[in-house]
C-alpha cells in the first residue's frame, strides 16, 4: 500500500458542524495569508521549488516508521520538524500543502473541514514546535535537542486537544470521552514524533549544520515566536489535565458562556422556517433568509446567462 | 515507481471527465457544505443526495457503485462519534452491558450518530469521484482559478510532481534498513525501541538532506530551461456553455435537497 493514513487526527467531512468548519477556515486563512505575505517578502524565486520538494519530503517522511510493540509503530507527523528546519512561515505553508493533498487526493481528511485540519496539524504544530525550539536557541546542542523533543511532543498534543474541542463543539463527540481518548492516544504518538524529530535534527546538525543556521530569522521575530509558541504550549499544559480531570467543569463553563448552544444546535438549521437562528425570529431574520434565497436564484440565472453568452 | 503511482484519476471519455475542473471542484464543495447543513434525520434529503451521487457516478461511466467501493476510508473515524449514542438525552432504545457498566442507546443519540455517518459518507464519496474524474494537475489549476494563492498551488504542484521520486527514496531507505536487520529465529533484530526510533530519525534526516540537495538540482535544471518564477500551462481551461448549465443545475438540485431536508 503506497499511502496509508497514519494520523487519527484527520477529520473527515460530516464530523464538524458547518459553523465550526467556517470559524476554523477563517482562522486558518488569516494565518496563511500572513504566512504567504511573510514568505513572499523574505524568500526569492528559488525557495518555491525548495518548499515544494520539502512538502514532498514531509509527505514521504511520514511513510518512515519504526516498530514499537505488538504490531504498532511510531511515525513522524512532521509539523514541528518542518517549522524548525524551514522556519515557521515556510513550515506552515509546507504542512498546509501536505494536508491539502492528503485531503484532496487521498480523502484523508475532508474538504470543508480542511480548515480545521490545517489549523490542528499544520499551523499550531508549527507555531508550538518552532516557538519552543527557538527559546533554546542560545543553549548547547543537547539542550536544544531536548527542547526540540518536548516541542514536538507538545505540538502533537496541541493538535489533538484542538481536534477534540472542535469535535465536541460540533456535537459529534462527548467531551468526557473525546479528550482523554485523543490526548491518551496522542501522548504515545507524540513520543514517536519527538524521538524521530530529535534524531533527525541531530543527524542534520551533524552532517549539514549550515542548513539550520542559515534558516534562522532575525532575533526580534524569534522572540515573538518564542512568546506565541510558549503561550500555546502553556495553555495546553495547564488546560489538558484540567480538561481531562473534569470535563464537566469545561462543559459548564461553555454552558455558562452560552456558546455550547450556539455551537451545537444552530449549525444544523441555518434557515429553519426561513429565519436565521442567530438573529432570532425577527423581521430582519426573515428578510435575510429571503436575501439568501434571492442570491441562490440570482446565481443560477447569472450562470445560465453566461452559458448562453459563451455559446454565442 | 511510475509517475502516476499516486494518481486516483481514471481515464474515460465521459461527460464528467470533460467538464471544467472548476465546476467539478465547486459543485463538490457545495455538495459537502449542503450535507453539513442538513438537519439530523433528514432522510428524504439524504436519499436525494444519494440519488445525486449515483447519477454523478453513472455520468462518470465509472459504474454505479464506483465511489461506494472506495468510500470506507473515513469509516474508522466513526468511532469518535460513537459516544453520542449514549450521551444525548432521549427515549432509551436498548441497554447493554460491557465491562461491568451499562450503556443505554437513546433514540435521539441513534438518530444523531446515523446522521453524522450518512453526512460523512455522502461527502467522502463525492470527493472520491472528484479526483477520479479530474487529473490532479487540472484540479490544482482549477484551485488557482478559484483564487487559491499561487504560492500554495505551486507548492502543491511540486509536491505532487516529486512525491513519487521521494517515495522511491523512502523505499530505498526502508530496503536498506531491512537488508541490514538480519534476525535469527527467536531473536528479534535491532536494539530497543529507542535505538529503533533513532534509526528512523536518521532515515528522516537522511531523506531531508537528499530532498534538500535534490531541490537545488531541480532549481538549476528549471533555471536552465528558462524558469523566471512563474509556471505556465498549455492546458488553459475555458468555461463552456455546458459548464455553466451544469453548475446552475447542480445548485438547483442541492437547494432542493436543502428544502427537502427541512420537511
Amino acid at each position: 500500500m503506497l499511502y496509508s493514513p497514519v494520523q487519527p487526527m484527520h477529520i473527515p467531512d460530516g464530523f464538524l458542524s458547518l459553523a465550526i468548519s467556517i470559524i476554523c477556515w477563517v482562522i486558518t486563512a488569516s494565518v496563511l495569508g500572513l504566512a504567504i505575505s511573510k514568505t513572499n517578502k523574505s524568500l526569492g524565486e528559488k525557495q518555491i521549488p525548495l518548499m515544494g520538494v520539502m512538502a514532498a519530503f514531509i509527505f514521504a517522511a511520514q511513510m518512515i516508521n519504526f516498530p514499537v510493540a505488538g504490531g504498532t509503530s511510531g511515525h513522524l507527523l512532521g509539523g514541528a520538524l518542518a517549522a524548525i528546519v524551514l522556519g515557521p512561515w515556510a513550515g506552515m505553508l509546507v504542512m498546509t500543502s501536505v494536508i491539502a493533498v492528503q485531503g484532496l487526493l487521498f480523502q484523508d481528511g475532508g474538504l470543508v473541514v480542511m480548515g480545521a485540519n490545517i489549523l490542528n496539524m499544520g499551523l499550531v504544530t508549527a507555531a508550538v514546535g518552532y516557538g519552543l525550539y527557538r527559546s533554546a536557541a542560545s543553549q548547547s546542542k543537547s539542550v536544544k535537542l531536548g527542547v526540540a523533543g518536548v516541542a514536538a511532543w507538545l505540538s502533537v498534543m496541541t493538535g489533538a486537544l484542538l481536534t477534540s474541542l472542535q469535535l465536541w463543539l460540533s456535537g459529534t463527540s462527548d467531551l468526557q470521552v473525546v479528550i482523554p481518548a485523543m490526548l491518551g492516544v496522542h501522548a504515545l504518538i507524540g513520543v514517536g514524533e519527538a524521538l524521530i524529530t530529535v534524531s533527525a535534527l541531530a543527524f542534520i546538525i551533524q552532517t549539514r549544520p549550515d542548513l539550520l543556521a542559515e534558516g534562522s530569522e532575525s532575533a526580534k521575530g524569534s522572540r515573538n515566536w518564542v512568546f506565541v509558541g510558549g503561550l500555546i504550549a502553556l495553555v495546553v499544559v495547564l488546560f489538558s489535565p484540567l480538561a481531562s480531570a473534569s470535563p464537566d467543569g469545561l462543559e459548564r463553563v461553555a454552558t455558562d458562556m452560552g456558546f455550547i448552544n450556539a455551537s451545537q444546535s444552530a449549525p444544523y438549521s441555518i434557515i429553519p422556517d426561513y429565519t436565521l437562528p442567530f438573529l432570532g425570529e425577527t423581521a430582519i431574520s426573515t428578510i435575510l433568509a429571503g436575501v439568501i434565497g434571492v442570491i441562490v436564484v440570482g446565481a443560477v440565472i447569472v450562470l445560465v446567462g453566461r452559458g448562453i453568452k459563451a455559446r454565442a | 515507481m511510475h509517475f502516476d503511482a499516486f494518481d486516483r484519476y481514471h481515464e474515460k471519455e465521459s461527460f464528467l471527465h470533460r467538464l471544467d475542473p472548476r465546476v467539478k471542484a465547486l459543485v463538490t464543495v457545495i455538495f459537502i457544505v449542503s450535507n453539513a447543513l442538513l438537519p439530523d434525520g433528514a432522510w428524504l434529503a439524504f436519499i436525494f443526495g444519494w440519488i445525486f451521487l449515483i447519477a454523478a457516478n453513472l455520468l462518470s461511466q465509472l459504474g454505479i457503485g464506483y465511489t461506494l467501493k472506495r468510500s470506507l476510508v473515513a469509516l474508522p473515524f466513526a468511532l469518535i462519534a460513537i459516544t453520542v449514542l449514549f450521551t444525548i438525552p432521549g427515549k432509551p432504545l436498548f441497554t447493554f452491558q460491557l465491562f461491568a457498566s451499562h450503556f443505554t442507546v437513546t433514540d435521539a443519540g441513534f438518530l444523531r450518530f446515523v446522521s453524522i455517518l450518512i453526512r460523512s459518507w455522502l461527502s467522502v464519496q463525492m470527493a472520491i469521484l472528484l479526483v477520479a474524474v479530474t487529473r490532479f494537475p487540472d484540479l490544482i489549476h482549477a484551485l488557482e482559478h478559484l483564487k487559491v494563492p499561487a504560492i500554495l498551488t505551486t507548492i502543491i504542484a511540486f509536491l505532487y510532481r516529486y512525491l513519487f521520486v521521494l517515495t522511491d527514496e523512502v523505499f530505498r531507505l526502508l530496503r536498506a534498513r531491512e537488508s541490514r536487520s538480519a534476525a535469527t529465529t527467536g531473536n528479534r533484530s535491532g536494539g530497543g525501541v529507542l535505538w529503533r526510533a533513532r534509526v528512523a530519525g536518521n532515515m528522516a534526516g537522511q531523506l531531508f538532506l537528499r530532498s534538500y540537495e535534490r531541490s537545488d538540482r531541480i532549481y538549476n535544471a528549471m533555471l536552465s530551461r528558462g524558469y523566471s518564477g512563474h509556471l505556465y500551462t498549455l492546458n488553459a481551461h475555458e468555461m463552456k456553455p455546458r459548464d455553466y448549465y451544469v453548475t446552475a443545475l447542480a445548485i438547483v438540485v442541492i437547494f432542493v435537497t436543502q428544502i427537502l431536508g427541512r420537511f
